[in-house]
């Protein structure tokens, strides 16, 4: 029941929802049957097939129209009253400046990337708006309280990067089934049906004694060459001649298992075409349902293939892609709703797989590893949901005793499923939120501009729009006010070495890097070292203060790795978690290790005590209530939940 | 695992649960039949999850009219006469649940379910009910063939789930391993006897709570009891308290209070409550996972959701 406070904060409440899928939808519901009266939801999605078994607002007529309008549509229908602005658009958005997100009492993130997250984080951080995070996969879920000074931001715990895999491993010694989909999706479909131009690391080999030349002709159809033979071409090539030579090398196979070559005319002796003839019937004018499983009648897409079916499908994929997408090629990227594509890169991990000695995997499998699908069900987004409605209220209220970070759990934990544990104190080194000055050691008579941009300012600092000064002296920005000369003088800069800059960096210099969207503003001490090591810090750079969270254990040395090779974006709506594969291996990180930090935020405060019922009870009485949970845990401590945490990894 | 494939329009709208669950789990689930009775708020949650889930069949009883407290806390209803007029609860419910997922069959059934015979209840295999109902439980283990019987009930801002899956094998992962496991589940009135003072002395208070409660109400209609009720449900407190040779101050009067004045549901308790019951349920059917046994609480006070093992350890058997 709510209470006449509870209601009436309710009641005047605006609110921000970024997000209007799985959690977004099931929050909609809930804060419109709570009293929720103005809300405004953004996302830039538009609905999908694979959406309907959690976002249940949408319906199948809906395919293909905007996820935030036809959300903000259902919602309307049992509660007319309401308000609700939808926003088709991406929060990332300059209209979503900081005047923007000063409007709302409070900011509630369903969003399922971490870009999106540390974005949002960081403009309500500059409008001082408290923000409620949330992120679920499968049965785990959790939701997080962020208030401006009181909590840690959204960004003072480290957040797991998405996994990368070293180059090597990806060409030549790959020991999991993902590396072969890795090898087959951004290595050799890239090569075959992407863009030409892009570099494309497929013939790497460690001892490299053939000549480039000969390497780069061999992926291009010779004019007029027949489909099928060009197909076999291409598969004793990657799957034979390359395996070869790479067998050759001593060095390599000391400590490991040589791959076998696999040729097409051992696994399929006879000509394809005389298995189907189908290819020739298949009148099909709507590319997207063209299919090599189709053509094979193959079909199962959880059955796992055999070395002989995945064989058939590489060459039946091959060949209708020449056969009626043609004009595709040379500019496919790979597509997990792409049916054609999925089962080219399929067949392809599959039979390299069966080179190394690898099991293979169906085609529900690799689509969803290709895919980083996040797998994904409505009941946990609602208990999620209710648990974010819940927390929002107490923002609103202002209650900061009573906040709480809740861990929706897969197993019961300390008789536990539902388990609320205390915010943390903001992190007085987070860059983001505490100002905290980060230390760069860059070698500044090598090191350009340029590298410096790329490699910390985007790729670790997440700053996408910046603007770098030496004191008073611009170095760099970005924007579309700039004029012709002063967009020639940065480009330009990006080209020089830094100790050669206008402005000369060196040893010693501090530059602040900024982003004016999201109002953060950084400083970086710059300390000049001449080497650097190539295994370990590749980046030529290494950046202090500011924390990364630890890599998978067997993945390590990737994660500074130069050389490495990700499986695409993290379209996690989760907890920074790697979807399907990550979770059977038991690398699921769901509760990031907290930093061991002091946690309550109640300590030595006498604010005021939650009434979960109406106002009028008097304060003896209330008393009573505190007193009644004396005896029981309320806070998970610290080191229960670490080893808790140790232990839900063993057991997966 | 018998059975025919699932259908390409299954798996392609099932897709992301089926990576949950698997496809075995999600063809079990197409062949199963769930009854619910009592259209409460939470309910309504339950029946959106288990309908997205992908049930075979839905039936829904609820021969109330629609009243502002029934649609305040049920998204299902939508707050205009013209559409709600004439028709009861379950039959407005039954409109909106059908739209969620056309591969599921919603329908109504009229009348009272305690007075229904085996017959009817052997159609099902699942069976939700809204309120404490020991006659229902025991018409639910009278039939040959395991059918699982839940109870929820939200009142203010707390939860209470009870589960009787009877004997129940199941299969869950350890690492890389799949293992068979089985659970004994005591029946309602069993759960109900187990002497207070052999539970845990941190179990929930919301247990004992809920039982003085709901021991008052018995015989009345839901939603009867009131705060005029109040001194009544103290005084049985104090009595159960001291029967079971519990101390009274452990079940606070203000909590009582709060559970006898707060009839109302709160939505995100729903929300969350309806969530946990649509996982439970689903473990149920699917033999896949460890269902929680055998009472679940949430309490938005100390923002836990609790599971509470009230059975007789003799008769436990794993």
């Amino acid at each position: 029941m709510v209470s006449e406070r509870q209601l009436e904060a309710i009641k005047g409440a605006k609110v921000l929802m970024v997000g209007a899928g799985g959690i977004g939808c099931e929050l909609l519901k809930t804060l419109a049957l709570s009293g929720f009266q103005d809300i405004h939801i953004i996302d830039m999605d538009t609905i999908e097939v694979s959406n309907l078994n959690r976002q249940f607002l949408f319906r199948q007529s809906h395919v293909g129209q905007s996820k935030a309008k036809v959300a903000r549509d259902a919602v309307l229908k049992f509660r007319p009253q309401m308000s609700i602005t939808a926003h088709h658009a991406n929060v990332k958005d300059p209209k979503f400046n900081v005047e923007f997100f000063k409007q709302f009492n409070v900011v509630l993130n369903g969003l399922d990337n971490l870009d999106a997250r540390r974005h949002v984080n960081r403009l309500c951080l500059a409008a001082d708006v408290p923000l409620v995070e949330s992120g679920t996969t499968g049965f785990l879920g959790q939701v997080t309280v962020h208030v401006k000074g009181k909590t840690e931001c959204y960004e003072c715990q480290p957040k797991p990067a998405p996994k990368t895999y070293p180059v090597c491993t990806i060409t030549s010694t790959p020991s999991k089934f993902v590396h072969c989909i890795v090898w087959a999706k951004d290595l050799l479909f890239a090569k075959l049906f992407g863009d030409k131009n892009q570099e494309n690391d497929l013939n790497v080999r460690s001892s490299d004694a053939s000549s480039s030349a000969h390497a780069e002709d061999v992926f291009v159809r010779r004019k007029d060459e027949d489909i099928d033979q060009y197909g076999r071409r291409i598969y004793d090539h990657v799957f034979g001649y390359n395996i070869e030579v790479a067998s050759s090398n001593e060095e390599t196979w000391k400590n490991r298992n040589r791959p076998k070559p696999i040729y097409s005319a051992d696994v399929m002796p006879e000509n394809l075409t005389e298995q189907n003839g189908n290819v020739a019937k298949n009148c099909v004018v709507d590319t997207s349902s063209v299919s090599a499983m189709a053509s094979l009648g193959l079909k199962n897409p959880q059955d796992t293939w055999t070395l002989l079916e995945s064989s058939r499908i590489f060459l039946e994929a091959l060949k209708l892609f020449f056969a009626k997408r043609e004009k595709e090629i040379g500019n496919l990227s790979f597509d997990k709703d792409d049916q054609l594509a999925v089962e080219f890169v399929t067949a392809a991990a599959n039979i390299r797989a069966a080179s190394f000695g690898i099991s293979l995997h169906s085609l529900f499998e690799a689509k969803g590893i290709a895919g980083n699908i996040v797998h994904a069900v409505a009941t946990t987004n609602a208990i999620i949901a209710g648990l974010i409605v819940i927390e929002a209220i107490k923002v609103l209220l202002k209650d900061t005793d009573k906040y709480r970070m809740t861990y929706c759990l897969e197993h019961i934990t300390k008789k536990m499923l539902l388990m609320p544990v205390e915010p943390y104190e903001p992190n007085k080194s987070c860059y983001v939120c505490s100002e905290t000055p980060l230390s760069l050691e860059i070698n500044t008579s090598r090191s350009k501009l340029r590298d410096f941009v790329e490699k910390i300012v985007k790729a670790k600092l997440g700053i996408n729009f910046p603007l770098i000064m030496h004191g008073s002296n611009l170095l760099y920005e970005v924007g579309d006010d700039l004029d012709e000369v002063e967009v020639a003088n940065y480009a330009a800069n990006l080209e020089k070495v830094l100790s050669q800059l206008p402005s000369p960096v060196t040893n010693g210099t501090m530059l602040t890097v900024e982003d004016l969207q999201q109002e953060l503003t950084c400083n970086i001490n710059i300390k000049h070292r001449e080497e650097f090591d190539e295994e370990k810090e590749p980046d030529g750079m290494l950046l202090s203060g500011w924390t990364q969270a630890p890599p998978a254990k067997d993945d390590k040395q990737s994660m500074n790795d130069k050389q490495s090779i990700g499986n695409g974006g993290d379209s996690s709506n989760a907890l920074q978690t790697e979807p399907a594969d990550a979770v059977k291996d038991g690398e699921m990180e769901e509760i990031s290790e907290p930093s061991g930090k002091k946690r309550k935020l109640s300590e030595g405060s006498k604010a005021s005590i939650l009434d979960a019922t109406d106002g009028t009870r008097n304060h003896k009485e209330v008393e009573k209530l505190d007193d009644d949970d004396d005896d029981d845990d309320d806070v998970v401590m610290f080191d229960d939940l670490d080893s808790m945490t140790n232990k839900k990894k063993r057991l997966q | 695992m018998d059975g025919e494939e699932l259908t390409e329009q299954e798996t392609a709208l099932y897709d992301r649960q089926i990576r949950v669950w698997g496809a075995d789990a999600q063809r079990r689930l197409s062949k199963s039949h769930i009854l619910v009775c009592g259209m409460k708020g939470t309910v309504a949650e339950f029946c959106k999850n288990i309908v997205l889930a992908g049930v075979g069949s839905l039936t829904l009883m609820d021969d109330r009219v629609v009243t502002e407290e029934a649609w305040s806390a049920n998204f299902l209803i939508p707050p205009d006469e013209n559409v709600y007029g004439g028709k009861t609860i379950a039959e407005v419910c039954c409109d909106s649940l059908k739209d969620f997922n056309p591969m599921v069959r919603v329908s109504v059934e009229k009348g009272d379910l305690s007075s229904l015979d085996g017959e009817f209840y052997d159609k099902f295999d699942v069976v939700v009910v809204s309120c404490c109902s020991k006659l229902i439980n025991e018409k639910c283990r009278k039939l040959s063939k395991r059918v699982a019987f839940y109870t929820v009930d939200c009142r203010d801002s707390c939860g209470e789930i009870f589960v009787d899956l009877q004997n129940h094998k199941y299969s869950k992962q350890k690492i890389e391993e799949t293992i068979e496991c089985q659970l004994q589940y005591p029946s309602f009135e069993e759960a109900i006897s187990v002497p207070w003072r052999a539970l845990p002395r941190k179990a929930s208070k919301l247990y004992f709570a809920l039982r003085g409660v709901f021991e008052e109400a018995e015989g009345r209609s839901p939603g009867e009891i009131s705060i005029a009720d109040l001194p009544a449900v103290l005084k049985l407190k104090k009595e159960l308290c001291e029967a079971n040779a519990l101390n009274a101050s452990h079940v606070t009067d203000s909590l009582l209070e709060r559970l006898i004045i707060g009839t109302r549901e709160f939505p995100p308790v729903c929300a969350v409550v309806g969530g946990i019951l649509g996982q439970e349920v689903i473990k149920a059917i699917s033999c896949k996972g460890e269902p929680l046994k055998n009472f679940f609480f949430f309490d938005v006070m100390d923002g836990k959701g609790v599971v509470e093992d009230v059975s007789n350890p003799k008769k436990e058997s794993k």
